[in-house]
């Protein structure tokens, strides 16, 4: 099996219903076996370019198509099985209820021989290293198990050219290793050409010959190996937010000295258990337990730690959304400011002023028909006047740059549209406290910057900031405490890190015995700590 | 940019853009998003049958107006038939909606797909008496009652509602259709406009009327 | 979603020959309504349940709508059904005579022998196994059942979804009061939420099928034989013998009652 060649002349795509063209005048020769990585700033028409390789963009029914794109010197249309796709979205590229089903899936469409199915079924799960019995359900794998699925889905069809449409943009920093290692182990082995969407360059640099940038007014902006197109573009990339290692984002000014931060504590959690009650249960099934915590005005927490740990849960309940499974959660009368200590008993409109929350799927949150009444909808339901709403609204949307926007419906935003305007909608009733569950998930690095800059400006003013986060460079930007969970599996000892004046501490669940092992390293310049915790002091 | 905003006006003039050829052979994207919808459809024929069982004991007090809750399971099959657009969709989707439900559990059992064909059918017969071509408010209210018509047909046949004197079948009937008017008609139709505006019918013809979906707002990005 | 289901010899059978079963005991049951072949189908059906490998927990749980329903349907036909004999009971609307109440016990026992067999036939079957049967033994289209099937496999996410969902409302304030308009309008808010991300998935879903080959026009092979033996014919045929009996026991005994007729 050798790789595929991949030629496009003058080619060009408008989807039915746009008025521009997607892709236009694009000339590109891809040799069989070669490593790219596909750049391009959003809306540049890289993915567009993707689904035309994999053959899936539709017939005349979905759009125009001018010039020409060859795989192998066919039309991507008619060689299929010669060209395998990964999506970005682990949830919805599972086909079927069960691994084994869903890796032939693809070989029962090219109409494989039953007799050879089995066999490259394994060998697929074995090359992107998931070691499951046939019949284990897919709905009980993680991110990275879900893409590394998808991608085995794919090797067992044998493609000649393999195309990675932001494969790891969701995933936690262990499932981007996996599954990026697991692409490398399967191209290598089968000689497959290899072409990759990914904004974190850092990812792939090192593994790919060549870099293409599409120019989103049509065409290619540059082409070539990887360290020239870097060092000439990476300037001009940086800025249209595509993350170069050699340029980062600036970090954000933080005012004031970290030792005067956190005077006000807000809301404190004394061996609070968390966790869900399941569909059709009564009792909430517990995922993390013996936690402590103190969250302060004017700081920022992060809590970090794999996945299946119960950050997102533990979020949640911080926030007044979930009950507290068990222990205890209150708020200061500087938070409650007159209702009952426990936020999740508050009424739904008392929320607002007190605590904000951003969700990690932005779409979960939107309620209106335009962004405008999306940012209305808040400050209305706090029963301000039409003016003051009226201003509050305008600030937003001059603010975090969504002006043009304003009678767009939010679903149609990019992105990193939504992510702002999501954040926009929760500050406009201007809480006390601002819950994030991962903020910077698949952001380019512009989002990034802006919501980095806007949240540190938040810090300023003295509203505290709580955040699940997978992303160091966002922790190193803002974290003054950071909360680690841990699953059950040993104690968390030893587990410390310095950086600027965080306080660092493990927090380990699951398992009681484990908490007295686990709070190593909390550090001197501690702001938000308790007592029990500043009994564990062990400068970092 | 003065090319970009030349081609915007002078693309959304030609009419030619959303039904220039109309292809009415399905595609993936019609069999998965009509599959889905089912499928979401039937979670809420199980609930909407949990709940009937309290709500028609209300009702059980009137003559025949329990034929007022039919439409809670007939707007799946005129939702699939208004957002796919082919022959065969409102069938297709009411039919999965029920061996969804089904398949959860409900007090008709098996019956459950026979009552999921002929109430598909009922919109399906419509929407096929224009052709296909014609989705406007007042097709979606008409197969709304078409699929009132079925199900009121079949449950006063077949159901325990066949025992009911023949005054009170005529009561049943008549709820029943005007029930699948307003739940399955109007509900629906005003379904579907709201998810084209949310962009979530970008492939389908139904999400495209209201002109270019990318607006001038890319014009002005950059 | 997807039935836990524990090895049994009913849930060895081809889920096609449990269909076959299902719809001829129900169709049989539905063409008349009489005590007579509704309360034969059900002792039938009785003794097969021994096989069907179902605990008595989750019997009960699977089958509860049915025992709520049959009362509902007795109280209507009691109140409304087609009235003959002495009358028992008269106001307004209502009147209760001897034969609505024979009437009401007849349904009553009919709503049950339709809905168990449905009930526990599908708790025991696997919808993966029941697509491959439809599309290689009925030979249905493989495109529409794999369809199905791949959408199915997105309800446990709509739980997790719709969950996020309330409690996004929650935080946005507007998650509670307005008494019951307000939460007539939450849940209709909720549901069409649930909808436009149903149908982005979807979209998203179809790209990812298709980018595996699926949906062309050419044959395609099953990685699973789904296989229709001698067990599963025997089945079938006890189903037809199931409803054969009990027709003929209401003919033979004079209750039979045409619905048409």
């Amino acid at each position: 099996m050798t790789g595929a060649r991949v030629t496009a002349s003058g080619w060009g795509w408008r989807h039915a219903g746009r008025a521009r063209p997607a892709v236009s005048e694009l000339d590109l020769d891809i040799r069989p076996g070669e490593r790219v990585l596909l750049l391009g700033p959003s809306g540049a028409g890289k993915s567009t370019l993707m689904h035309a390789l994999a053959g899936v963009l539709g017939d005349d029914e979905d759009g125009d198509e001018t010039g020409e794109l060859l795989v192998d010197g066919r039309r991507p249309s008619a060689s299929r099985g010669r060209v395998g796709l990964v999506l970005q979205d682990p949830d919805s590229q599972v086909v079927l209820a069960r691994v084994g089903d869903d890796v032939a899936f693809g070989c029962e469409n090219l109409a494989v021989p039953r007799a050879e199915i089995w066999p490259r079924v394994g060998q697929a799960l074995a090359a992107v290293g998931l070691d499951l019995p046939l019949r284990h359900p897919t709905s009980a794998l993680s991110g990275g198990q879900k893409q590394r699925l998808a991608l085995a889905g794919v090797l067992a069809m044998r493609p000649g050219l393999v195309l990675l449409d932001e494969p790891t943009a969701n995933l936690d920093p262990e499932g981007v290793v996996e599954v990026r290692d697991a692409v490398l182990r399967s191209v290598e082995a089968s000689g497959a050409t290899l072409i990759v969407i990914e904004h974190r360059v850092a990812v792939w640099q090192n593994v790919v010959d060549r870099i293409v940038v599409l120019d989103p007014v049509g065409g290619i902006l540059a082409d070539g190996p990887t360290d020239s197109v870097l060092s000439a573009e990476g300037e001009r990339l940086a800025a249209a937010g595509v993350w170069i290692p050699r340029f980062p984002p600036a970090p954000p000014e933080r005012r004031g000295s970290p030792d005067t931060r956190g005077e006000e504590v807000l809301l404190s959690a004394d061996d609070l258990a968390v966790g869900r009650v399941p569909f059709a249960r009564k009792r909430a099934v517990v995922v993390a337990h013996g936690l402590d915590l103190a969250v302060a005005a004017g700081t920022a927490t992060a809590i970090t730690g794999p996945n299946g740990t119960g950050k997102s849960t533990l979020a949640l309940t911080l926030a007044g959304l979930l009950p507290p499974a068990d222990g205890r959660l209150a708020a200061t009368d500087a938070l409650a400011a007159g209702l009952g200590a426990a936020p999740h008993r508050w009424r739904s409109r008392d929320l607002l002023a007190r605590i904000g929350t951003v969700f990690q799927d932005p779409e979960h949150q939107f309620l209106a028909g335009t962004v405008r009444n999306e940012l209305a909808i808040g400050p209305r339901a706090l029963g301000l006047g039409g003016a003051e709403q009226a201003e509050r609204v305008d600030a937003l949307l001059h603010r975090l740059r969504l002006d043009h926007l304003a009678d767009a419906n939010p679903f149609t935003l990019s992105g990193g549209e939504k992510r702002r305007l999501s954040v926009a909608t929760v500050l406009a009733t201007r809480p006390r406290l601002l819950v994030l569950d991962e903020p910077t998930f698949g952001q380019d690095s512009r989002t990034w910057a802006e919501l980095v800059r806007l949240l540190a400006e938040l810090l300023d003013t003295g509203t505290a900031v709580l955040a699940v986060t997978h992303d160091e460079q966002f922790v190193t930007a803002l974290a003054d405490v950071r909360l680690t969970l841990v699953p059950g599996t040993g104690p968390a000892s030893g587990h410390s890190m310095s950086n600027r004046s965080m306080s660092n501490r493990s927090v380990s669940n699951r398992s009681v015995s484990n908490r007295s092992v686990s709070t190593p390293g909390v550090s001197t310049h501690s702001v938000t700590t308790g007592p029990r915790e500043r009994a564990g002091t062990d400068a970092s | 940019m003065h090319a970009s905003i030349n081609t915007l006006l002078s693309d959304s003039q030609t009419p030619s853009m959303p039904g220039k050829s109309r292809v009415l052979k399905w595609r993936v994207v019609d069999i998965v998003v009509a599959s889905v919808i089912g499928v979401a459809s039937g979670v809420i024929f199980w609930a909407w049958g949990l709940a009937w069982s309290p709500l028609s004991a209300l009702l059980a007090f009137t003559p025949g107006l329990e034929g007022l809750l039919a439409g809670g399971w007939l707007f799946a099959g005129v939702l699939g038939g208004l957002i796919i657009r082919k022959p065969g969709a409102a069938v297709y989707t009411e039919v999965v909606a029920a061996v969804v439900s089904m398949l959860i559990g409900t007090q008709w059992g098996f019956s459950t797909l026979i009552w999921g064909v002929v109430e598909g059918l009922g919109a399906e017969i419509v929407l096929a008496l224009f052709l296909y071509a014609n989705w406007r408010l007042g097709v979606a209210l008409l197969a709304g009652a078409g699929a009132g018509v079925a199900v009121g047909l079949l449950d006063t046949t077949f159901t325990s509602y066949a025992a009911l004197d023949i005054g009170y079948k005529a009561v049943y009937f008549v709820s029943a259709v005007v029930s699948g008017t307003v739940l399955a008609g109007l509900l629906s139709w005003l379904a579907v406009r709201g998810l084209a505006r949310t962009g979530a019918l970008t492939r389908f013809a139904a999400g495209r009327e209201s002109g270019p979906t990318d607006r001038a707002r890319t014009v002005s990005a950059r | 979603m997807t039935p836990e289901i524990r090895p049994s010899a009913i849930a060895r059978v081809n889920p096609v020959a449990k269909l076959g079963v299902a719809l001829l005991i129900s169709c049989a049951l539905m063409l008349s309504i009489d005590w007579v072949s509704a309360a034969v189908a059900l002792a039938l059906e009785a003794v097969l349940l021994a096989w069907c490998g179902l605990s008595a927990r989750q019997f009960w749980l699977r089958t509860a709508p049915v025992w709520i329903a049959a009362p509902f349907a007795v109280l209507t036909t009691v109140l409304y059904g087609q009235d003959s004999g002495a009358m028992l009971f008269s106001a307004g609307f209502v009147s209760v005579t001897e034969g609505s109440v024979s009437l009401a016990f007849a349904i009553g026992l009919r709503i049950l022998a339709i809905g168990i067999p449905g009930i526990v036939l599908l708790a025991t079957t696997d919808p993966t196994d029941l697509g491959d049967g439809l599309a290689q033994v009925l030979r249905l289209p493989a495109r529409f059942v794999l369809g199905a099937l791949a959408g199915l496999r997105l309800v446990g996410m709509f739980i997790d979804d719709w969950h996020t969902l309330a409690l996004a409302r929650r935080a946005r304030g507007v998650g509670d009061g307005g008494g019951l308009r307000g939460h007539a309008r939450r849940f209709g808010g909720l549901a069409f939420a649930l909808l436009v991300l149903s149908v982005r998935r979807g979209s998203k879903l179809a790209t990812a099928m298709e980018a595996r080959g699926f949906g062309s026009d050419e044959p395609r092979t099953w990685a699973r034989e789904s296989v229709f033996g001698v067990r599963d014919g025997l089945i079938v045929t006890i189903g037809a013998a199931i409803a054969a009996a009990a027709i003929t026991a209401a003919v033979l005994l004079g209750t039979w009652h045409f619905v048409l007729a």
